[in-house]
């Protein structure tokens, strides 16, 4: 532009050429700003959402320690033999929507992983609160399929790392009853519009159950959502609350429920 | 169009650097608040659930 004034000193631009720049220039502007907002959007989407649910979640947990407070957990320095048995589990009543069902406890994903397990698979629910339990399905403990939902990415990624589940690996649900040992079998990869995962047998619809399943479905691939990933698992034990909780996440219990 | 509305910001040239800060940090608030979230309905990047079981 300079350059063009020195050879052409005495041309100043016409009332239309200003404009036509002006313009140029807002639209430009308006772009870029449109291209950081949406970069912004994928930082918020990715690391924003993981941040705050986090912290919604932790405080769900220490509601329900609060709760659970009234009848206050036993000293796990004696816990009784394993293989004990309780008899059948208690199974709880449902509660209403984004209730809080009790907590999930997956020492595969780390020694710190203690997620609530929430009524309904809303966005409210999912978005913030943690693992929604399809309200549709058994609850913990119940003969049938105990299903739940949960972020592969985003929201808290509470089910980030469900591919790097092994079979026999433990998952625990403790409620207010007690606590629920499920030992994980297999994953599939499944289409979003495979709802027989969640039927009381997965996957055999109009079959009655005589087993107690847990099923967990997330989003697969990890940064996408074109299909599902499942992961399956049976009950293998019970324990009620009084018992105190198993040995092998009695520290988590009393790190989840201490806060309380 | 950013340079027109610094040039019209009233006052000193640090009281408007100030003021300039202030606007961009009310313009994250609600796009974290509102315009986010409202976007993320319709980029179903992260639906995690099943079918019609979904919908309760």
């Amino acid at each position: 532009m300079v350059l063009q004034e020195k050879a052409r000193p005495a041309a100043p631009p016409t009332a239309g050429v200003v404009i036509l720049r002006g313009a140029v220039q807002v639209a430009g502007e308006l772009l870029i700003t449109a291209g950081v907002i949406l970069l912004l959007f994928v930082a918020w989407q990715l690391w924003w959402t993981n941040v705050e649910s986090d912290a919604k979640q932790s405080e769900v947990i220490k509601e329900f320690a609060q709760d659970l407070g009234a009848a206050p957990a036993p000293a796990p320095t004696a816990p009784p033999a394993e293989g004990e048995d309780f008899g059948e589990p208690v199974v709880g009543a449902a509660p209403g929507h984004a209730g809080t069902i009790g907590i999930m406890y997956i020492p595969r994903f780390g020694p710190n992983y203690t997620r609530p397990i929430v009524q309904g698979t809303s966005q409210d629910v999912l978005d913030t609160l943690g693992l929604g339990h399809y309200d549709s399905t058994a609850m913990p403990g119940a003969v049938g399929n105990f299903a739940v939902a949960g972020h592969r990415q985003t929201h808290g990624a509470v089910l980030d790392n469900i591919h790097t589940l092994v079979p026999g690996d433990k998952i625990y649900v403790q409620t207010k009853d007690g606590y629920y040992t499920y030992i994980f079998r297999n994953n599939q990869i499944v289409m979003p519009s495979r709802t027989d995962v969640l039927a009381p047998v997965p996957t055999l619809q109009g079959v009655a159950p005589t087993e107690r399943f847990l099923t967990m479905t997330s989003c697969n691939p990890r940064f996408g959502a074109e299909e599902r990933i499942i992961a399956y698992a049976l009950m293998d034990s019970w324990r009620p609350g009084s018992a105190g909780p198993p040995a092998e996440i009695a520290t988590q219990v009393a790190a989840a429920i201490g806060k309380g | 169009m950013y340079g027109w509305i610094f040039r019209h910001l009233p006052g000193p040239l640090w009281l408007r650097i100030v003021t300039a800060v202030v606007l961009v940090a009310a313009a994250l608030v609600l796009m974290v608040q509102f315009l986010f979230p409202w976007m993320s309905e319709y980029t179903q990047f992260t639906d995690s659930t099943i079918g019609a079981a979904s919908q309760p």
